[in-house]
């Protein structure tokens, strides 16, 4: 039998992807260009017993998606910018106490209000460092409808097996463009879900790192009694200000991603092998730089593109090997230099390093990447 | 034969954190009553709360305990009560926490009426940031950030959820002690979104700055201004006064959240 495939736009795809990946519950607050996320969850979850709700407020949403996950849910919440600014503490108390749970940012542009249906990838930094506190994030920005299905499935399977919030950092042209997106059957993508402790519940401790760098998560309701905290804790559970445990959870937190990276990092790279000049983008963005590419490839300049699709962690080694290699990184961004910091930072004046930075709520076209190619080279 | 608490008590957690004269240890000695009394199986019961003393209650009880941030009790309660609605859900938390930081989420648990049960230990201050005025706090009195009284008006807790679509609504006092169990484990057996408000004291950073010279007068303070609901039904509003009801405040039967989620789950599947 041929697969499904349906025209949908990303957000749509997005939703499709979570139901996948296993979710059944959505919580969250409605803020343009995230709502059809929200829309398609709120029909389609009931359809399988899942629940839907929509909070009074974005940190209610976050609550809610935290206090579900709690109970074994897989669980989802879909924002844009200002909503992601609110949710940005419970984000923190997602990362220290280890839940589950996949956060969609549909950037838009500007801060605040700013251009509430005009598209940006501004909120990048803030997907790293908008929570306070150290702590390890991963975020993931796909460039298609179809990717982002399938990156919403992995977003899904991440938090599970890493124990922690994961952001889906699409922008709006992402969102809302439409594409064909073919279903992938039952068992075709990786579905991943959270490991269950093993232990006597009398002898279960939700942060014993002797289980490993990421000790098995109880769900609420299953037998197993125990407390859960944004303190700083003891492998039980337990609030201490003792500074060894404190120091070993808060690295532990982070090893568990800077250890893994084989595992989360994903990128494309494309004509890389010779590539000259190279394109760092990421997002509907890579769309123009794709074309860029070929167009300058025709002119006989040896142009390649590197596409995060994890750009949380960042790709720190990869970029620093191309950094090597090329005569200049070019980073076309829909803000005014956030992930281009990253890029400069790892290339430590390898190559020249240059930025093309559009926040006017239009899109970033190949000719204006061209045009900076042929100007750095 | 005395009480056995410790049979809810996690092994090894006490002694509190409360300061001596602090009336949260006798609202969770009536919270564990409670529970008792409803036959709760605790691996089925999960206890929220946000931040701020009375939010370290959780902690205390061998039960499924989540602290969580400054305010949020109500909505994290929501997502786990919407997620199992088997389980029994009960939120733990003072005045400030819950009416100011949190008072979106506590008017909006109430209007959903959702079924968890939510104790306000309202000791009308800030204790654990050290004696800031909270919405509960009497206007005029003394806190760290009114040094010249306090200007805001209060909140009456108990017709903010009435008012808000709460469906069991009482009222307690931490001088009342033997009524805190009844008032709470009625509360859990409501469907519904039920909320108990216990008027509790705070010794240390309300009572020396507002004249009160021991937790004795902070208790017989309780004890004067709180009225049983019958007795006040034969009082004039001039003997009212400065008082406070006590007991049942309101109830009322109205379709309960999770339960009207199951109507919508077989609509989608069409039924």
């Amino acid at each position: 039998m041929a697969k499904k495939v349906a025209l949908m736009q990303g957000n749509e795809a997005c939703a499709h992807g979570a139901l996948y990946a296993g979710c059944n519950f959505f919580a969250g607050y409605p803020i343009t260009p995230s709502t059809e996320v929200a829309e398609v969850l709120s029909n389609e979850l009931p359809k399988v017993g899942g629940k839907f709700i929509q909070m009074e407020d974005e940190i209610a949403a976050t609550a809610a998606l935290i206090g579900a996950a709690l109970t074994g849910a897989k669980a989802l919440d879909a924002t844009s910018g200002p909503g992601m600014s609110l949710k940005q503490e419970l984000l923190g108390y997602a990362c220290i106490a280890e839940i589950p749970c996949v956060i969609v940012n549909v950037q838009r542009g500007g801060p605040s209000t700013g251009m509430p249906t005009g598209p940006s990838q501004s909120d990048m930094q803030q997907a790293m460092w908008g929570t306070h506190g150290d702590h390890a994030a991963i975020a993931l920005s796909p460039a298609s409808c179809q990717e982002i299905f399938e990156e919403t499935v992995r977003a899904f399977n991440l938090a599970e097996k890493y124990r922690m919030p994961v952001q889906l950092q699409l922008d709006e042209i992402c969102a809302h463009m439409r594409e064909p997106v073919t279903f992938p059957e039952p068992g075709e993508l990786e579905v991943i879900d959270r490991e269950a402790p093993t232990v006597a519940p009398e002898d279960y401790k939700p942060y014993d790192d002797s289980q490993g760098q990421i000790p098995p998560l109880a769900s609420f309701g299953s037998g197993y009694r125990y407390h859960v905290t944004g303190l700083n804790k003891a492998a039980d559970g337990f609030p201490t200000t003792k500074a060894e445990l404190v120091d070993a959870e808060e690295r532990r937190q982070i090893a568990k991603v800077m250890d893994n990276l084989d595992d989360i990092l994903k990128n494309e790279e494309y004509q890389l092998e010779d590539a000259e000049v190279v394109l760092f983008a990421y997002g509907s963005t890579s769309r123009s730089a794709r074309y860029a590419v070929n167009e300058l490839r025709k002119e006989g300049i040896k142009a390649g593109m590197f596409r995060p699709i994890t750009v949380w962690p960042f790709p720190e080694q990869r970029v620093a090997e191309l950094a090597d290699q090329a005569k200049a990184i070019i980073c076309p961004e829909m803000n005014l230099g956030q992930m281009v910091r990253e890029v400069e930072r790892v290339a430590k004046g390898a190559c020249i390093v240059s930025h093309i930075g559009r926040v006017d709520g239009e899109p970033i076209n190949p000719g204006q990447i061209i045009d900076r190619v042929k100007e750095v080279l | 034969m005395a009480y056995d608490y410790e049979k809810s008590i996690r092994p090894g957690k006490l002694p509190h954190i409360w300061c001596p004269g602090c009336g949260h240890g006798i609202v969770m000695k009536g919270l564990i009553r409670a529970m008792d009394a409803c036959e709760l199986d605790l691996k089925n019961t999960a206890v929220v709360s946000g931040i701020g003393c009375a939010s370290r209650l959780p902690g205390y009880l061998d039960a499924c305990t989540l602290h969580t941030a400054h305010g949020r009790a109500a909505a994290f309660a929501t997502g786990v009560k919407m997620a199992k609605p088997e389980m029994t859900v009960l939120v733990v938390g003072g005045d400030g926490d819950g009416t100011a930081i949190g008072g979106n989420h506590f008017i909006h648990a109430c209007r959903r009426n959702i079924d968890i049960t939510y104790i306000v230990m309202n000791n009308s201050i800030y204790g654990m940031t050290g004696g800031q005025f909270s919405p509960c706090t009497p206007t005029g009195a003394m806190a760290s950030t009114t040094p010249y009284g306090n200007p805001d008006p209060t909140f009456d807790i108990s017709k903010l959820a009435i008012g808000a679509g709460a469906t069991f609504v009482a009222r307690g006092t931490a001088f009342h002690a033997t009524q805190i169990d009844k008032l709470i484990a009625e509360g859990i057996r409501h469907k519904g979104t039920a909320v108990i408000e216990i008027l509790d004291d705070c010794p240390t950073t309300y009572g020396r700055r507002n004249k009160f010279r021991s937790v004795v007068d902070m208790m017989k303070r309780l004890k004067d201004i709180a009225v049983p609901v019958a007795a006040a039904a034969k009082m004039t509003p001039e003997q009212l006064e400065g008082k406070v009801l006590t007991g049942v405040l309101f109830k009322e039967e109205r379709p309960e959240y999770t339960e009207q989620y199951t109507q919508v789950i077989a609509k989608a599947q069409g039924a």
